[in-house]
């Protein structure tokens, strides 16, 4: 299974009001450019999501299974990004501890610690790695998550 | 290539070697060592350890393997043949030299007295020495008949007192005899030995000063030590600590010449008059005088290598400093520079305070305005700063300097030439500069500098030097709290603030992260504010408390039930071995005494643990910062050798901690006598069994920098050995760092090992009282966390592999067999880089 996202994804300002979606808030900082495109897979209620903690989520896209870790923070946003740890390649990056470092909200992989920004997937110790974001939405308090 | 022959292999003869061998890159000299004593090189001056259950092992140096180095051991040297350069030795071997040096050290002195050599008297030089006295008094000690066994020390420097302290530690009651009217005569003065008579006599040390042993009498298996003032001493054991005499007679018989006090005769580059022919350590007379410390003697040893190989070192006279700072039967003493204040004109100020059991004097220039020297008793605390200055413009009031509540010297008031560690001439500007240099702790500046690498008495300046040059390293947990962990303890402890985001609210910044998370985890579930899966808490927990299983590397977890002092009934072990079986894991014996059972999933883990639950099994917490496994040998129940009951106090031990969640992990062995077969001394906290009681020993640790326990108390019995690992414990919880191990922690603490037996043996901070209610605490407070996720919907609810599809297994997880196990695939690492 690759990791690179199949995704090119931009970014907007959190909380953002989409046009197409009946007034509900979009939680994730994180758009697709062409969102219209998106095949948005409902993964769960909000509420099963414990706060400040993650879960994985088995989706598919392109008829390969995908991983996604979902996050919902206190402060109510919601981030989804690829659960599979770069470094050691296992799928843990849901059961990662969640914070932030200088103001970004991350996750830290709990094989060998190395932060992810939940807003761009970037790696904080590394340059060169970044796992794939993928956009949320919340619809009568189900979660969808955003595929191509 | 050129032949180097070092005759002698203690201390100073091995730092010989090792100079040679770092200096010498280009391999010009081939060496040869002869040392009389079978063993290999060892550190005599923590000679006295090796009672206290240091072994011979522990105490030998670091082997110089080379091969350019070889080394005979008990073969000592005979004669010299200086026209020929041959040595000749006792087996036969007849080694030639380009260049000879002389290592020979000491041997002890024993007076002339009649009965010096009956069997039960003894001197006190050589391990073999120590293993003959232990021998003998553990047959007095076994022998028949009421009364405490004793034994006479003849001579009350600082040998005699030592021994006499091992003498104790054996069982024995010592007398001390001294034929100079004050205890270590060389070091302290009059006033000085006053106050340490009435400190080491509080300590149950009968001392008789200004009186000689006069003959030795053997009295029906006993001995009787007659006193020049009449008295007759009744003894088991006679040890001969008088002094110590250079071993010089090779030398004498090749016609060397040797100084008036004995010792062979070398100029300040440590050279003979025989150019060939070098000396150093205890055996060379530098300009007519000896020194019987091992500072001046690696100083020579240095010299000599350096000449050797074609430099021009000598001797400086900070190098031969005599300054000495040691803990006497519990008392401090320190003694440095002219402290006998022998320098003509020299003004003595002495602040005597028989009460408080202190004495300090400082000797001072005749024109009152440099410092010469000085001597500490029952309270050496200043020696660090003091022993520098030597030499030096005294900074303030000399009264002040030593008087209680005076003046405190910081680093600041040392010259840049102060030499801060004398045991290897380490000055202040070496040091600072190293700092500059970015050695920003203490091990860094040990590393660098070599300074508080031997005694260690000057590890006190170089954190002050630290914190003077403002480098001192952040003790900031990460970047959300600006204070330690031991800080944050305090805080969490005093407030009662129970939940992380209230915490942060008011003592830090952000949200939190990987770092102060668990560490605030950790600090509440010490203090006991329930299942650590409740509420917030779940919040804060690394992956393996959050499951509680150990993650291993393809996302799967490991499974470990506890098994208390690893005794476990047939019935126990094959519900495991069917509960493996079942889900497909593999398994794997610990090093602690258990089982580990490998390659769980997530959403496996409930069941697995109903299962084990179900049997009686209950969480071993080999996932957590925590109390992991008491480790025990079979002990009395089975052991022909056991002296104790090793499983049952390992058993007890194991079910007191279980669940103590702590700066890092704690491990622990029980063994039932000094074979150590549980190898006790390698854990946190580890018991030995003694014939009447138990030992305990602290800060072990096997890992990254392995180190063994040290011995903290002796002799206790069980509810005394209890109360003290509570109190250790607790006082570890609350105090040490994030992630630092017992071993780390007592080398940072101020005093270490000393002060934390005061804390915890002494109640020097009065808290053990508190400490123990800590724990009890704890032990009333426990609950098998595994249980306590079964018995609740809630917490299971984590227990799934996705949110959308609970019972699906991760499809990146997949085994092959090997060797009749599971065990994962590795994973594939696509594009970790672009």
């Amino acid at each position: 299974m690759t990791i690179e996202s199949p995704l090119t994804v931009r970014l907007l300002r959190d909380g953002v009001q989409s046009p197409d979606m009946h007034g509900e808030t979009i939680h994730a900082e994180t758009i697709h450019a062409e969102m219209i495109d998106l095949r948005w897979e409902t993964v769960c209620l909000v509420d099963r999501l414990l706060p400040e903690r993650g879960a994985a989520a088995l989706l598919a896209a392109g008829g390969e299974p995908v991983q996604v870790a979902l996050f919902r923070m206190s402060d109510g946003a919601i981030h989804a990004i690829g659960n599979v740890d770069p470094f050691s390649g296992a799928a843990v990056l849901s059961r990662g501890i969640v914070g932030d470092r200088g103001g970004v909200p991350v996750v830290a992989s709990p094989v060998f610690k190395q932060a992810f920004s939940l807003v761009t997937g970037q790696c904080l110790d590394d340059p060169d790695v970044r796992v794939p974001v993928y956009p949320v939405r919340v619809a009568d308090g189900w979660l969808q998550v955003g595929l191509p | 290539m050129k032949e180097l022959v070092v005759v002698g292999n203690g201390m100073v003869g091995h730092r010989l070697v090792q100079a040679m061998r770092d200096r010498d890159t280009a391999g010009t000299w081939r060496i040869t060592v002869l040392g009389e004593e079978t063993r290999p090189a060892y550190d005599r001056v923590a000679l006295s350890s090796y009672v206290d259950g240091k072994t011979a092992e522990d105490l030998t140096l670091p082997e110089v393997a080379d091969p350019l180095v070889r080394l005979h051991l008990g073969d000592a040297a005979v004669a010299l043949d200086r026209d020929a350069r041959v040595v000749l030795t006792a087996s036969g071997r007849e080694l030639p030299y380009d260049a000879l040096v002389l290592a020979t050290g000491s041997v002890p002195f024993v007076p002339p007295v009649p009965g010096r050599d009956l069997p039960g008297c003894f001197v006190y030089r050589t391990l073999d020495d120590l293993d003959a006295i232990m021998a003998a008094a553990e047959r007095a000690v076994a022998a028949p008949g009421a009364g405490r066994r004793s034994a006479v020390v003849v001579g009350g420097g600082l040998l005699g007192l030592e021994a006499a302290r091992a003498l104790r530690l054996l069982g024995l009651s010592p007398q001390v005899v001294e034929i100079a009217p004050r205890l270590m005569p060389v070091q302290v003065d009059e006033g000085g030995g006053a106050v340490l008579r009435r400190l080491v006599e509080s300590e149950d040390l009968q001392v008789r000063c200004g009186v000689s042993v006069t003959g030795i009498t053997a009295d029906r298996g006993r001995l009787i030590a007659e006193l020049s003032d009449g008295v007759e001493l009744d003894a088991d054991v006679v040890v001969f600590s008088a002094g110590i005499r250079p071993a010089d007679g090779l030398a004498r018989a090749a016609g060397l010449p040797v100084g008036e006090r004995g010792g062979v005769l070398v100029n300040t580059a440590c050279r003979t008059p025989d150019p060939h022919i070098w000396a150093v350590g205890e055996v060379a007379a530098l300009e007519g005088r000896t020194y019987g410390l091992v500072a001046p003697g690696y100083a020579m040893a240095e010299v000599v290598a350096d000449r050797l190989l074609g430099g021009e070192a000598t001797m400086t006279p900070a190098e031969l400093d005599m300054s000495t700072q040691l803990k006497m039967l519990g008392v401090d003493v320190a003694s440095f520079g002219d402290a006998l204040a022998r320098t003509p004109g020299a003004l003595e100020v002495v602040v005597n305070d028989p009460v408080a059991g202190t004495y300090a004097k400082l000797v001072v220039s005749d024109d009152a305005k440099t410092l010469l020297g000085g001597v500490l008793v029952g309270d050496a605390s200043k020696y660090a700063t003091l022993r520098p200055l030597v030499g030096s413009p005294l900074p303030a009031d000399p009264v002040a300097m030593i008087a209680p509540g005076g003046v405190e010297l910081g680093a600041d008031a040392l010259p840049d030439s102060a030499q801060v560690c004398s045991c290897n001439a380490v000055t202040k500007g070496t040091i600072c500069s190293a700092i500059a240099d970015g050695a920003h702790d203490v091990p860094a500046v040990k590393a660098c500098t070599r300074a508080g690498t031997s005694c260690g008495s000057c590890v006190p300046m170089l954190k002050k030097l630290l914190v003077q040059s403002g480098v001192e390293v952040s003790k900031a947990i990460c970047e959300h709290f600006s204070v330690s962990r031991a800080e944050l303890y305090e805080i969490i402890a005093g407030t009662g603030i129970r939940t992380f985001s209230e915490l942060i609210a008011q003592y830090g910044t952000g949200r939190g992260c990987d770092l102060c998370k668990p560490a605030v985890a950790s600090i509440l579930a010490s203090l006991g504010t329930g299942h650590v899966l409740s509420g917030e808490q779940a919040t804060l927990q690394d992956t393996n408390d959050h499951f509680l299983a150990n993650l291993q590397r393809n996302g799967t977890y490991s499974v470990v039930p506890r098994v208390p002092g690893g005794e476990i009934t047939p019935e126990g072990l094959i519900v495991i071995g069917e509960v493996a079986r079942d889900f497909g894991l593999y398994t794997k014996i610990t090093g602690g005494q258990r089982i580990d059972m490998f390659g769980a999933r997530v959403e496996q883990l409930p069941a697995i643990w109903r299962r084990l639950v179900d049997a009686g099994f209950e969480s071993g917490h080999a996932y957590g910062k925590a109390l992991r496994t008491v480790k025990s040998c079979v002990g009395t129940t089975w052991c022909r050798y056991g002296q104790q009951d090793s499983v049952g106090l390992a058993v007890a031990l194991e079910l007191r901690y279980r669940g103590l969640r702590s700066p890092h992990k704690l491990k622990s062995g029980v063994s039932g006598c000094a074979r150590e077969c549980a190898e006790a001394r390698s854990k946190d906290f580890g018991v030995i069994a003694t014939e009447t009681g138990w030992n305990l020993y602290v800060g072990g640790n096997g890992g990254f920098t392995p180190r063994h326990a040290e011995l903290i108390a002796s002799d206790v019995d069980t509810d005394t050995l209890i109360a003290l690992i509570d109190r250790f414990l607790m006082f570890y919880i609350r105090t040490a760092d994030r992630l630092q191990r017992t071993a780390p922690w007592i080398e940072a603490m101020d005093g270490g090992l000393d002060h934390l037996r005061a804390v915890i043996v002494d109640d020097s901070l009065g808290i053990c009282a508190d400490l123990e209610a800590a724990m009890e605490s704890h032990v009333a407070g426990y609950a098998d966390e595994w249980r306590g996720v079964l018995e609740d919907p809630e917490k299971l609810e984590r227990f799934v592999s996705f949110v959308n599809a609970p019972e699906t297994p991760d499809p990146t997880i997949t085994f092959v067999s090997e060797r009749g196990q599971p065990v994962p695939v590795a994973l594939g690492l696509p594009g970790v880089r672009a």
